[in-house]
C-alpha cells in the first residue's frame, strides 16, 4: 500500500483562465464556453482532441452535463468533481490520474462557478440535511479561530499579528492590481484595511476573499507527447490530496495554529517532486489565502516558516512578489477573487504564465527556479480537504 | 396511583435578562418601578423548563408534567422535548398541562400523585407599553415528588372552583383582558377561605400552626391581599410578594416560584401554606423535614439567582418576542431540522449524550461509530455532558452568519466530562467572552425554521446563579 510519484509523467500543455469578478452579465455557461475554448487553443486542439473531462464545481451544476450542455459537446466521459474549495484542483488531479493510467492520451480539467447570481453576502454552504445541531457558522468565523489561538501559542502580540494579516491583503491586493483578470484591481492602503467593518472575529472584510464568478482550465498528456502541443510545457511534479476527519470540532488534542492536512499534503507532495528546501527551491507559490490569517498559518504549514515565525516573514516582505518566495503574484483569492470550483485551476494557470515568463508587470524574478506550487484546501480549519501540486518548467535529469 | 409523597427536589431558572418597567412605562407616557424578568431570544417555555427540571431531579420520576399558557407547540406535546433534554426513561410518562394559568398547580397536584416531576414554565407578555406587560415575567419552577428522602411532606391539599370572568384572553391574542379588579378579588378572597379551612381541616391543624404563607395568581389585588390576611391570621410569614416587582408575574410558574422561596427559607420542622387563585382556589399544606438542610447545601437560592442579570432593552425585547421584525441578512434562510434525523439523534441533540470509547476511554460527542482516537468500532458507553461545564479553548463572533439576534458567537470547547464540541454561546455580549473562560451547557431553542423549533445545546457563562448538575 503505498502512492507513488507521478513526477514527471504528466504534462500541462494548455491552460486558461476567464477574468474573474461580478459578471452579472454572464452565466457559468458563458464562462465555461470561454475557459474551455481559451484552454483548447492555447493547446492548439479541438474538443474532439480530448478524451475525457472533470468538470469542477461546488455550487453551479450537476453532473458533467455542466460542462456538455453549454459546449454542445457529444460523445465524451465528463465527471462533474465537488470538494469544495479544492473542487478545481481535485478535477485536475484525477484528469492527471487518467492519462498516468493509460486510459486516455488527453484529459481535461475545468473548474466554474458562478456566484453572484444568489444575491447573498459570502459563500453560500449546501448542506446534507441534518437535524440542526451543526454549527451555522459562517466561513470567515470559521476561519477567525487561527488568529487568537495562533497568538495565544506563541505569545504574538494581537496587533502585530494583525499587522501581519495586513501586509497579506496588502501584498495581494497589490498583486492583484497588475492583473487584468483579477476581480479587485486597485492597491488598498493598510489604513483602509484596518478600518474596514468587521465580519468575524479579527477578520474585516479586506481579510476576506473575495466572492467571483468565473471559470480555468487546464489540459494534461503523457509527457513524452508534450511537444506535440507546445514548446513549452509544465510537467507536473507532484500531486497530493489530503482529507482530514474533523479533528477540529471534536477532538481536544487540536489547538486551531495549523491545518495537519496541510501539513500531511506539502510532506507528502515535496518527497514526490524532490523538494526538501520550499523556499528556495520554489519560484512561487499559489496558496489558498482565504482569510489573511490562513496565508500565515500556511507559510507554516507549507515548510516556507519556521513554526511561530510566519507573521514575522510576512511582515518583513519574504512572500511579497519581490521577495525571497513570492506568494499569491497574481492576487491570490484575496483579490483575484474566490469563484471556488475553478480556483485551484486558476492557480496553475498562474504557475504556467509565471514560469513561462509571460506574466509582464508581475513577473517575478525567481522564474527560473523553474518549480512552482499551488496549493488548495477546503473546509475549516480543524476541518478540511487540502492539496498540494508542484510543477515544473524541466524534466528532472 | 401512588401515594401523596412529598417533595424530593425543586429548582427554578429565572432567565438572565432584566427589563426596566419605567422604561416600558415611558414608551407609554406612564410610569413604573421595579423589573420584570425577560426570557432570552432562544428561550420558550420548555426550554425553561428544562433548565429548571434538570437540577430538581433526584432519580427518575414516574411522569413529568408540563404546565403553561405559551406552549411552544400546540397538537404535539412538548413535555416530551423536556423528558428528551432531561435523559428519562422511555417508560416516563411526559404530559403538557395549559392554556389556564392554573394549570401550574394543576401539575404539583398530577406530579405529587404520581412521584413525579412538576415542571411549571411560562413566558408573560401583554399589550405594547401596558400594564400586564410591565408586570408580568418568564421564568421556570420544578419539583420532583418521590418517598424517599423527602424534604417537604405534603400534608393536604384541597381544591375549590368557580366559573368567573376575572381574566381571560382568546388564543392566539397577544394581551389578556380583566374584568374589574375588585370582582375577582371578591370571589378569590370567598374561594382562598373555603380551600384554606379545607386543608386545614384535612390537615389537623389550627391556622396558628402554619410558620409561612405564600399566594400566587394572575389577580394580584387578591393575591396580596389574601396573603396579608393569612399571614395575619396565623401569625405567619408572609414573605414572598416582593417577587412580583423583582421577576413579575409568572403566570402558571408563579405558584411554583414562590414555593421555591419559601422552601429556600424555611427551618426543619416548619408547616407552609401555598395558596394558587386561578380560576377557584388550590392551597397546598406542606411540613418540611430535616433533609432540606442537606438538599439546599451548594445549591443557590432562587434570590441568589437573581445576581448577575443583565438588563435588556425595550427595544430588544420587543424584538426578541417578535413583535418588531428585524430587517433580514442576505443570507440563505436557515433550512428546518429533518424529523427522522432528529429521531435518530435524540440522545445527542436533546440530551447532550455522547460516547467514550470502550477501547481507549477517549470521550467524543456525538457518539461516534467509529473511534476518532484508535478507529475501534461498537464499544461505546454512554457519557451526558447536558448542564455540564466547559471550558473556551478558542471562539469566534460572527457578524455574517444568521441568529435570531446577531452575532452569533460560537466557541470551540473542552467539556469538564472529556470530549470537544463547537456550539454557540447564549446570554453573554462579545466582549465578555474569554479564551479559558468557564461555562455550562444549556438547553435552548436555536430558531424556528417552517414551524418547527430546532432545540440544541448552547453554552452560557458560569455566575453564581449556576445550579450544580443533577447526579441522576
Amino acid at each position: 500500500m503505498a502512492t507513488h510519484s507521478l513526477r514527471d509523467r504528466i504534462a500541462i500543455v494548455g491552460v486558461s483562465c476567464t477574468p474573474f469578478g461580478e459578471h452579472f452579465d454572464l452565466s457559468v455557461d458563458d464562462l465555461i464556453v470561454d475557459a474551455v475554448t481559451d484552454a483548447w487553443a492555447t493547446a492548439g486542439i479541438t474538443g474532439e482532441d480530448v478524451d475525457a473531462y472533470w468538470m469542477g464545481t461546488y455550487v453551479s451544476g450537476i453532473s458533467g452535463l455542466t460542462l456538455t450542455r453549454p459546449l454542445r459537446l457529444a460523445g465524451k466521459p465528463v465527471t462533474r468533481v465537488e470538494n469544495m474549495c479544492a473542487t478545481g484542483s481535485d478535477a485536475f488531479r484525477n484528469a492527471c490520474y487518467a492519462v498516468a493510467s493509460g486510459a486516455v492520451d488527453v484529459a481535461m480539467a475545468v473548474g466554474a462557478e458562478k456566484l453572484k447570481d444568489n444575491g447573498f453576502s459570502g459563500l453560500p454552504s449546501p448542506k446534507p440535511q441534518d437535524d440542526g445541531t451543526r454549527i451555522s457558522n459562517t466561513a470567515p468565523a470559521n476561519f477567525s479561530l487561527l488568529g487568537p489561538a495562533y497568538q495565544q501559542r506563541y505569545g504574538v502580540d494581537p496587533a502585530a499579528f494583525r499587522s501581519a494579516m495586513s501586509h497579506v491583503a496588502w501584498k495581494n491586493h497589490a498583486n492583484g492590481a497588475l492583473n487584468s483578470r483579477a476581480q479587485f484591481r486597485k492597491e488598498v492602503s493598510i489604513e483602509t484595511i484596518e478600518k474596514a467593518p468587521n465580519i468575524a472575529g479579527q477578520l474585516g472584510v479586506f481579510d476576506c476573499s473575495g466572492v467571483a464568478d468565473g471559470a480555468a482550465a487546464a489540459i494534461v498528456v503523457r509527457a513524452e507527447d508534450a511537444h506535440r502541443y507546445t514548446d513549452r510545457p509544465l510537467y507536473v511534479k507532484a500531486l497530493s490530496m489530503m482529507s482530514g476527519y474533523g479533528v477540529g470540532g471534536i477532538d481536544t488534542d487540536y489547538d486551531y495554529t495549523t491545518f495537519p492536512e496541510v501539513v500531511a499534503c506539502a510532506k507528502d507532495a515535496y518527497a514526490q517532486a524532490g523538494i526538501t528546501d520550499p523556499r528556495r527551491q520554489l519560484a512561487m507559490a499559489e496558496v489558498h489565502d482565504c482569510f489573511t490569517p490562513t496565508e500565515i498559518v500556511l507559510m507554516e504549514d507549507l515548510g516556507f516558516s519556521e513554526r511561530g515565525a510566519a507573521y514575522k516573514d510576512v511582515l518583513a516582505g519574504a512572500f511579497d512578489r519581490d521577495g525571497e518566495l513570492p506568494v499569491n503574484p497574481d492576487g491570490g483569492l484575496k483579490s483575484f477573487g474566490h469563484p471556488i470550483g475553478a480556483s485551484g485551476l486558476r492557480m496553475l494557470f498562474e504557475c504556467w504564465t509565471q514560469l513561462r515568463g509571460e506574466a509582464g508587470a508581475r513577473q517575478v524574478a525567481t522564474a527560473d527556479r523553474g518549480l512552482a506550487l499551488t496549493h488548495n484546501l477546503g473546509g475549516a480549519p480543524g476541518d478540511c480537504v487540502s492539496f498540494v501540486s508542484v510543477v515544473g518548467t524541466e524534466l528532472s535529469a | 396511583m401512588v401515594d401523596m409523597a412529598g417533595i424530593t427536589g425543586y429548582a427554578t431558572y429565572i432567565p438572565r435578562f432584566r427589563l426596566d418597567r419605567g422604561e416600558v412605562a415611558a414608551a407609554a407616557g406612564e410610569r413604573g418601578r421595579g423589573t420584570r424578568s425577560v426570557a432570552g431570544y432562544d428561550e420558550d417555555t420548555t426550554s425553561m423548563a428544562v433548565e429548571a427540571g434538570r437540577p430538581a431531579l433526584t432519580g427518575s420520576p414516574n411522569s413529568i408534567w408540563l404546565a403553561t399558557t405559551v406552549p411552544a407547540y400546540v397538537d404535539k406535546t412538548n413535555a416530551t422535548a423536556a423528558h428528551a433534554a432531561l435523559g428519562l426513561d422511555q417508560s416516563v410518562g411526559a404530559f403538557d398541562l395549559g392554556a389556564s394559568t392554573r394549570s401550574g398547580a394543576a401539575s404539583l397536584i398530577a406530579a405529587s400523585r404520581d412521584h413525579g416531576l412538576a415542571l411549571m414554565s411560562d413566558l408573560r407578555d401583554g399589550h405594547t407599553g401596558g400594564a400586564d406587560e410591565r408586570t408580568g415575567g418568564d421564568a421556570a419552577a420544578a419539583f420532583a415528588f418521590g418517598a424517599e428522602a423527602v424534604l417537604a411532606e405534603l400534608v393536604a391539599r384541597a381544591s375549590v372552583s368557580a366559573e368567573f370572568l376575572d381574566r381571560w384572553r382568546l388564543p392566539g391574542e397577544l394581551g389578556s383582558t380583566t374584568w374589574e379588579e375588585r370582582f375577582g378579588e371578591g370571589e378569590y378572597v370567598r374561594l382562598a377561605d373555603v380551600a384554606v379551612a379545607d386543608v386545614l381541616k384535612d390537615a389537623g391543624i389550627p391556622a396558628a400552626d402554619v410558620d409561612a404563607v405564600a399566594v400566587a395568581g394572575p389577580n394580584i389585588r387578591a393575591v396580596k391581599g389574601v396573603g396579608k390576611s393569612l399571614g395575619r391570621g396565623g401569625d405567619s410569614r408572609n414573605d414572598t410578594v416582593d417577587l412580583l416587582d423583582l421577576v413579575g408575574n409568572t403566570g402558571a410558574a408563579h405558584i411554583g416560584l414562590v414555593l421555591a422561596d419559601l422552601l429556600d427559607r424555611a427551618e426543619p420542622g416548619e408547616t407552609l401554606l401555598v395558596v394558587s387563585l386561578a380560576d377557584g382556589a388550590d392551597a397546598f399544606l406542606f411540613r418540611v423535614t430535616d433533609e432540606i438542610t442537606r438538599y439546599r447545601a451548594g445549591r443557590p437560592t432562587l434570590r441568589e439567582s437573581l445576581a448577575g442579570a443583565l438588563p435588556v432593552a425595550y427595544p430588544t425585547y420587543l424584538l426578541w418576542r417578535g413583535r418588531l421584525r428585524r430587517e433580514r441578512p442576505r443570507r440563505p434562510d436557515p433550512v428546518r431540522p429533518s424529523g427522522p434525523f432528529a429521531a435518530r439523534n435524540v440522545a445527542f441533540k436533546y440530551g447532550f449524550t455522547g460516547a467514550r470509547c470502550g477501547a481507549c476511554a477517549t470521550v467524543q460527542f456525538p457518539a461516534p461509530r467509529v473511534c476518532l482516537r484508535c478507529n475501534a468500532q461498537g464499544s461505546f458507553e454512554p457519557v451526558s455532558a447536558a448542564g455540564q461545564r466547559a471550558r473556551v479553548v478558542t471562539f469566534a463572533v460572527d457578524r455574517l452568519a444568521f441568529t435570531p439576534s446577531p452575532p452569533l458567537i460560537s466557541a470551540v470547547l473542552d467539556l469538564e466530562v472529556g470530549g470537544r464540541v463547537q456550539l454557540e454561546l447564549t446570554d453573554v455580549t462579545p466582549e465578555e467572552v474569554s479564551v479559558g473562560d468557564t461555562v455550562t451547557l444549556t438547553f435552548r431553542r436555536l430558531l424556528t425554521a417552517e414551524g418547527i423549533h430546532n432545540y440544541f445545546w448552547k453554552a452560557r457563562p458560569v455566575t453564581t446563579t449556576t445550579a450544580p448538575s443533577a447526579t441522576s
